[in-house]
């Protein structure tokens, strides 16, 4: 067991060290030291007989003994009455300690454990059998730095050895309750210098007493010290070779194996936890205590001029060469040990004795807190001034349109045209998707399969969610949001109008389509926009090659949706129309070849699309963006989302805030449109590469915001609204671009005038289509919503109403 | 739920022995149990008792306590009643006056008495509780017509039970699907994941065994109604039929019984076009809820139609009712069952008083629909009250007086 401990020490108290830097002394404590130093100078010299003793041998008397003078006094009197005695062994040895550095200094040493070395003063057979036991060969650990063995300024003590007395001392001084447990080192150093159990001041079995107790202390401190009971065995085992070979073997079995090729002999040499069996009686006797080596320790701290040879010397004159163990034992016990002991290598510090188990534990649970599974990724923030940047930066005008109308209208197939003829989609994809396309039979929508990516959405031919795409002309980036036109995903297509700054109203000119068209989404997708904020609209009268571009069929739709338009708030100077084919591409970004449509002379679809005038965002709003996608970007992206800024900038390395959820995140990286950039601001399209969030706490309608200026969420709010259709207390599902949530109109505040906004009358009972009215909706669950907001309520599948936030 | 016996008197006040036999009563008894009532029914109680040297001991004891109720507390997704009021019989173990909370069982009996009082300040078995305790009774046993709806749409799926009496929401699936993107194919691989998950949810919650052996035993599966807008709903069907066909035939047996059916989102308030719907219509002929929700829907539609036929709001129905306008040749009263549930007895009489003065002086028609359902919801939202008339009633403006009254019976 002693043996064990010792080997340890070194390993096991760099941890120890590192963790918690007690080297600093208290200055109370030093000054009571003081104190109690000289009181027990002056009784040493008043004594009888008469001895002297330098202030660190005092000192460190009186801290093993806890400052108890009394004892102090009589164990140093003892100690110097033997060294009197024997003053001719020191003289001898002393010049030996300066060529060997401090005790357990490490020597420079072979690289391995030899076992010959080690067993060479045990004799073959008849092992004594206290001895089997016992025997441990300490681990290979890997050197640490702190072993490095360097004498310290004194030369008298090394590192390890300072660091092991160092703790030594902490734990004295933690450890009110035992004073026996400083008082370990006592016996051994009186038997470094005498030897002779008799003639040190506490008896045999005191030793052993303090020496298990010290034991005990030391094995509560816990998973740190796992290994440091091993420190205390290895003393021993180094002291038994060392008579024998003259020159201390000892260190070639710790630090030297620790230094090299620990893995190799791991096998052999790890010790057991549990052969940690206290010594025998007659061990105890031999060895000085099992609590030999702690003891040495502080002595070197202290620069006591007891030096270490001179225990090695008093251990030569002992006869117990018998307590190494057997070659075979050591064997038997590796073999044993190693099966216990693999799981100790696995950067935990081995299991201690059960004894220490509890304490163990408490320490293990402290450390596990410490470990962190998740790695937490900091980016470094370029701190830039991001409106500056963009400010500085000459970037084309950009603008984003959603494309609206019926279902059927060929919306899709429209802008899979535009994106075409753009060049924004090669040709061979395009013949690939006409290949597939034709392939199910339906040749007509390979245009549309450029947006319409979902394996449902080109089975079925229907565009289900919004796509995006992006097209550049000279003048202008533009960002295509595709939005469905089916009635069942009109959700999407409000996520997708939130996004716009205006919006191509795509209308099936064809006999028939169009009326229902009318009836249909191309009226309820115009109020959307319309009660969106969005101000400009293009009608693109499309599919007029069915018509043979009848010039009446056009001055019909013209008219009847200009009267539309116009009465659902848009300005007729913001309304344009162009008859077009995006089947055959005809006035989209060429004029017709068809000389039946040589009638129109107006702009093309894209020339029409170059007029919009750049869009001003709210740059300077604290940020906010409604998540539009959370996805897994890749390998590298984990977690990302994407989204339109509504207000603010962000920039790489920010930390965001997600609302509801209220979680932080870290933002890794960011794309603006497909393209890596630095910094986004406000009306950008982006991809935000997150870290350090769950995915958990991201889903599509939340809101991206600073934890210095969060959006507030609510259950209730109140709203400018303009009905649709009839309202009244009722069930809605209340929608803001990505996010809709179920609620219900609560109260008819009032109905107001259209102009004025003056109420009309108080709590209607029932709000007609076409007023506005002032309601207040509850919502379920808490939503992030703030004035103002365009906010939309459908029910039972209609839009119903769409308004402001008040 | 079962009638052991019945002694209810002229004037209202009496007992009654009922044994509920299955989830849905505990529902009915939460509706016919109010505080004031005396409840008796078996109680396991801990009874701490102190010995002389003050050391003490507790057991378990099995009493029967009559209490008086104080409050209910009804859990309807596990169709549990707590009853606590205070002890009003003595036993070897209790005391008068100390409280118990009882813990109604299913198939175990117990009694509820209501009292008049002498000065009538209790209401006993007024109509509305007889009437309530002949829909709890059921004698004609045309009940169990009950179905399983999944809501749904895309990463979200409500699971809910349709009972006679209450809509139970039994689960919320709720996931992120990640939208589609360009070359990704993260969507399709999202929605087999939702689905998965939605169909793993649906048969715990209705206890579907798909060993095949099960199939043997003949169990009644409900019919599933699948309702979403878009093509989820249809999409999750395929995915339970292909799931029928490779990994699980047990399904096989649940396939015949699932309908699919359109709705305008995937949140519960859309399950009023599912129960109207064709399809669900012939498959649930005729139940309590279609009915509600059809009564509902007519109401809606007068209200928008602006004929001055329908009113809603606790004053204004009085109103109309004052003006004889809910009386024979289709006038409805149309009330929600949580207004009986009221403390207040005072609050209790008025609405019995006026469903008595529709039925019985006016001769006009009243249906009380459960707050648990969806209608019930609908009609909550109105305040709780709705009437259909039979001439148009020109509404009196009531603006400022009734703000306080309102909003009292709005939440």
């Amino acid at each position: 067991m002693s043996r064990h401990r010792v080997k340890n020490v070194g390993y096991d108290d760099d941890h120890f060290e590192d963790d918690d830097g007690y080297d600093s002394p208290d200055p109370e404590e030093q000054e009571f030291l003081q104190q109690c130093t000289a009181a027990v100078l002056g009784q040493l010299r008043a004594g009888q007989p008469s001895v002297t003793a330098t202030t660190e041998e005092v000192q460190e008397a009186l801290w093993h003994y806890y400052n108890d003078i009394e004892k102090a006094v009589n164990y140093l009197r003892g100690k110097k009455e033997k060294e009197l005695k024997k003053q001719s062994a020191p003289a001898v040895q002393k010049p030996k300690v300066q060529a060997v550095p401090g005790f357990p200094a490490p020597l420079p040493a072979e690289a391995h454990f030899s076992a010959a070395d080690f067993f060479r003063d045990c004799p073959w057979l008849n092992v004594p059998a206290h001895r089997k036991t016992e025997i441990l060969v300490e681990p290979l650990y890997p050197r640490l730095g702190l072993l490095g063995g360097a004498p310290e300024s004194a030369g008298k003590m090394s590192k390890l050895a300072a660091l092991a007395a160092a703790r030594k001392k902490k734990e004295g001084e933690k450890a009110a309750a035992a004073p026996e447990n400083p008082s370990t080192p006592q016996p051994a150093r009186s038997e470094g210098s005498a030897l002779k159990p008799s003639v040190t001041p506490l008896s045999l079995s005191e030793r052993l007493a303090a020496s298990k107790l010290s034991k005990a202390s030391e094995t509560n401190g816990g998973l740190r010290r796992l290994g440091k009971p091993g420190s205390s065995a290895s003393l021993p085992a180094r002291q038994q070779p060392a008579p024998e070979t003259s020159k201390p073997p000892p260190p070639s079995l710790s630090e030297p194996t620790k230094q090299e090729e620990p893995e190799k002999e791991a096998e052999q040499q790890q010790p057991t936890p549990n052969i940690r069996a206290s010594p025998s009686t007659f061990a105890s006797v031999i060895l000085g205590n099992a609590a030999g080596p702690t003891m040495a320790e502080p002595s070197h701290l202290n620069s006591n001029n007891v030096d270490l040879l001179h225990i090695y010397g008093q251990d030569h004159a002992e006869p117990f060469d018998f307590a190494a163990p057997s070659p075979d034992d050591v064997v038997m016990n590796a073999q044993s040990t190693a099966k216990g002991l693999a799981i100790r290598r696995k950067g935990f510090k081995s299991k201690p004795a059960a004894s220490k188990a509890a304490k163990g534990q408490a320490d293990l649970a402290g450390s596990m807190k410490d470990l962190s599974v998740e790695e937490k990724v900091t980016v470094k923030s370029k701190n830039l001034d991001v409106l500056a940047e963009y400010n500085k930066s000459t970037r084309k005008k950009s603008a984003n349109f959603v494309v609206i109308g019926h279902v059927d209208a060929g919306k899709s197939t429209l802008m899979g045209r535009l994106l075409a003829d753009q060049g924004a989609i090669d040709q061979r994809t395009l013949d690939k998707y006409r290949k597939e396309a034709e392939k199910i039979g339906k040749g007509s929508f390979a245009l549309a399969w450029v947006m319409d990516q979902g394996s449902e959405e080109r089975a079925r031919g229907v565009t289900i969610d919004i796509a995006t795409n992006k097209f550049e002309t000279e003048t202008t980036a533009f960002t295509i949001v595709d939005a469905p036109g089916h009635r069942d995903f009109v959700p999407n297509m409000i996520a997708g109008a939130s996004q716009a700054d205006f919006a191509v109203l795509v209308i099936d000119s064809s006999v028939g389509k169009f009326e229902s068209g009318l009836k249909g989404q191309t009226k309820e997708h115009a109020l959307l926009v319309r009660s969106m904020g969005v101000q400009k609209i293009i009608v693109a009268v499309n599919k007029m090659d069915t018509v043979q571009w009848d010039t009446e069929r056009f001055q019909e739709i013209e008219q009847q949706i200009s009267a539309f338009l116009t009465t659902a708030g848009f300005q007729p100077k913001n309304i344009s129309f162009v008859p077009c084919s995006g089947v055959l591409g005809d006035n989209i970004t060429r004029r017709s070849a068809d000389p039946k449509a040589s009638w129109y002379t107006g702009r093309t679809l894209l020339e029409e699309l170059e007029t919009s005038e750049p869009y001003t965002h709210a740059l300077d709003k604290p940020l906010r963006m409604t998540i539009g996608d959370v996805f897994r970007g890749g390998v590298q992206n984990p977690i990302s989302i994407s989204g339109r800024l509504d207000a603010g900038s962000l920039q790489m390395g920010d930390q965001i805030l997600t609302m509801p959820s209220g979680e932080t995140a870290l933002i890794r990286s960011v794309e603006v449109d497909g393209e890596p950039s630095d910094w986004a601001v406000a009306g950008q399209n982006v991809v935000l590469n997150l870290a350090n969030i769950d995915p958990i706490h991201l889903r599509s309608g939340d809101v991206v915001c600073r934890a210095s200026a969060p959006i507030k969420t609510v259950t209730s709010f109140t709203a400018k609204i303009l009905a649709f259709e009839h309202l009244m207390p009722m069930q809605v599902d209340v929608h803001r671009g990505r996010l809709h949530v179920p609620g219900r109109i609560s109260k008819l505040v009032a109905s107001l005038d259209k102009t004025s906004g003056l109420a009309l009358k108080k709590r209607p009972k029932i709000v007609a289509p076409g007023t506005v009215a002032r309601v207040v909706v509850e919502i379920d669950q808490a939503v992030p919503l703030e004035a103002p907001t365009r906010i939309v309520l459908r029910a039972g599948g209609t839009t119903v109403a769409a308004g402001l936030l008040e | 739920m079962r009638l052991i016996k019945n002694t209810i008197e002229h004037n209202g006040s009496g007992t009654v022995t009922l044994c509920p036999e299955e989830p849905e009563d505990m529902w009915h008894a939460y509706n016919l149990i109010r505080p004031g009532d005396l409840l008796r029914a078996s109680a396991i109680r801990r009874v701490t008792t102190v010995q002389d040297t003050g050391s003490t001991s507790s057991a378990r004891v099995h009493l029967t306590l009559l209490i008086k109720v104080k409050s209910l507390d009804f859990d309807p997704q596990s169709s549990q009643l707590h009853v606590s009021g205070q002890i009003t019989n003595e036993t070897a173990h209790t005391k008068i006056g100390q409280f118990h909370t009882l813990d109604l069982e299913m198939n175990r009996n117990f009694t509820l008495e209501k009292e008049v009082g002498a000065d009538g300040e209790g209401v006993g078995w007024d109509s509305v509780a007889v009437e309530q305790l002949k829909d709890a009774v059921d004698e004609g046993g045309k009940r169990r017509a009950e179905a399983v709806a999944v809501v749904m749409q895309e990463g979200l799926a409500h699971i809910c039970f349709i009972g006679q009496f209450q809509t139970i929401l039994k689960q919320k699936v709720e996931m992120s699907v990640p939208r589609k993107r360009q070359g990704g194919g993260d969507h399709d691989k999202g929605m087999g994941k939702f689905f998965r998950v939605t169909l793993e949810t649906l048969l715990r919650q209705m206890d579907f065994n798909t060993s095949l052996t099960s199939g043997a035993n003949n169990e009644v599966v409900r019919p599933v109604l699948l309702a979403s807008p878009g093509f989820v709903a249809t999409g999750f069907h395929k995915y339970i039929q292909s799931e029928a066909s490779t990994t699980t035939p047990g399904l096989k047996r649940l396939l015949p019984s699932i309908v699919v059916v359109h709705s305008a989102s995937g949140y519960l308030n859309s399950l009023s076009e599912v129960l109207q719907s064709p399809a669900v219509k012939t498959l649930l002929a005729d139940t309590k809820y279609a009915r509600e929700t059809k009564l509902m829907d007519d109401f809606l539609d007068q209200l928008r139609k602006e004929t001055n036929k329908a009113t809603y709001g606790p004053r204004e129905v009085e109103s109309a009712v004052d003006q004889g306008a809910v009386g024979r040749g289709g006038g409805v009263l149309i009330m929600s069952n949580r207004l009986f549930r009221s403390q207040d007895v005072a609050e209790r009489k008025r609405w019995v008083s006026l469903v008595d003065r529709v039925r019985d002086v006016e001769g006009g028609e009243v249906r009380v629909l459960s707050s648990d359902h969806e209608s019930g919801k609908r009609l909550e939202g109105l305040g709780g009250i709705a009437a259909l008339l039979t001439f148009p009633v020109v509404e009196e403006d009531l603006d400022s007086e009734d703000d306080s009254d309102d909003s009292a019976h709005a939440d």
